[in-house]
């Protein structure tokens, strides 16, 4: 007997005990979403509680016996718009954070109270003039869940074909117009050739002419934080990257090079400074040798 | 409870989503607040198909669904675009137009 008259409620449009529960959980739900995507200052986290109130509108279309929209909202919103927010906001992402700075003085206050009073305006318009709607329902003309999808197709192939074509030519246009807004270059950003770049080099408009020196390779230590040495054995400083300043550096013996390293003939001054280092320089290895006592 | 307060739901999400295009800064966030914008009238599209009881309200839906797609897609171009050559995402940066 009670499992007739629900289905009496749902043939005149009533929401069922089921989808009231559904409501009152899902609806606060895609409240608290919307009310973060606001109120969020980080944007991944904006778009990702933007992801949570559609999932929460999605099912609440499937409640209400609009499965198709239902699955669409959830591939197309959900699944195909959101990703490309992120995609964007990954893109972006340099100053994702909001500047707090007020370029207009006291907007903030103005717009919340617009919203306040559109709020009130739209909640109380709506509760007085649908006080007494009977709502007719889907299911009396068989266009719930079973019949939706198939009176949905005839819908768009039909009575609303001109507007399914113009939505067609639309997707098109959008779809060029992205391309052409993101793919072209600009004259002043065109891409240039090798030989340009290497006369904007000749011609000073770079820092410097070569690239920057890479870090030490050594025979001991070839890690980013051993700096290159220069031809007079001293440390060539553009070789550390910026981001391991932090790190100890794995400073190279620094002594002075010597010049008959190759020829095997100990130089003879540096043999009276200090006896092990010139005896090390004797044998053929180079300051890099000396790196790995250091380690 | 009657299907008015799916109607309720959706004037609360489109007030909060025109506030947050007034408030927010960041032109990403901007169009997230656009598109619960009308997130919230395709909920009440629905609904309103449903109070009628035929389909046209969903069909209108499925429309607004598409043209935000497009909309989605040229907006977020441009946005790339702007910030290719201003190296900012704000709203507030992008104010060459009024001069």
């Amino acid at each position: 007997m009670s499992s007739l008259s629900t289905v009496l409620a749902q043939a005149a449009g009533e929401v069922s005990t089921g989808e009231a529960i559904a409501f009152w959980i899902l609806g606060p739900v895609a409240l608290a979403g919307a009310l973060g995507l606001v109120f969020a200052r980080h944007a991944v986290h904006a778009a990702l509680l933007l992801v949570l109130t559609m999932f929460s509108i999605a099912v609440l279309y499937l409640v209400q016996s609009a499965p198709f929209l239902g699955f669409v909202q959830i591939i197309v919103y959900t699944g195909a718009v959101m990703m490309l927010f992120l995609f964007v906001l990954m893109l972006v992402g340099r100053d994702s954070k909001d500047s707090v700075i007020e370029v207009l003085r006291g907007q903030r206050a103005a717009a919340l109270v617009f919203g306040v009073g559109l709020a009130a305006l739209l909640v109380g318009g709506l509760s007085r003039g649908l006080t007494d709607v009977t709502p007719a329902g889907l299911a009396q003309g068989g266009l719930d869940w079973n019949g939706n999808v198939p009176e949905l197709g005839r819908l768009i192939f039909t009575d609303y074909l001109l507007a399914f074509e113009l939505t067609a030519a639309l997707l098109m246009v959008a779809a060029l117009g992205a391309m052409v807004l993101t793919g072209s270059q600009s004259a002043q950003h065109a891409k240039l050739s090798q030989r340009e770049t290497v006369l904007r080099r000749l011609r000073g408009e770079h820092a410097r002419i070569s690239p920057l020196p890479g870090p030490g390779v050594y025979a001991t230590a070839n890690s980013v934080a051993v700096p290159a040495l220069l031809p007079d054995g001293s440390i060539a400083p553009e070789s550390l990257a910026e981001i391991i300043e932090s790190v100890s550096v794995d400073v190279p013996d620094t002594t002075t090079p010597d010049a008959h390293a190759l020829t095997g003939r100990p130089a003879p001054d540096r043999t009276i400074e200090s006896g092990e280092a010139g005896e090390a320089n004797g044998t053929g290895a180079g300051p890099a040798a000396d790196s790995g006592e250091h380690r | 409870m009657t299907p008015e307060y799916y109607l309720l739901l959706s004037a609360l999400l489109f007030t909060v989503g025109a506030v947050g295009v007034l408030v927010r800064r960041n032109a990403v966030v901007v169009f997230m607040c656009i598109e619960l914008m009308l997130n919230a009238v395709n909920l009440s599209l629905v609904t309103f198909s449903r109070i009628h009881g035929n389909l046209d309200g969903q069909v209108m839906a499925l429309f607004v669904m598409v043209v935000a797609a497009c909309e989605v897609v040229v907006g977020l171009a441009i946005i790339t675009a702007i910030f290719r050559t201003r190296q900012s995402s704000s709203v507030d940066d992008a104010n060459l137009l009024k001069y």
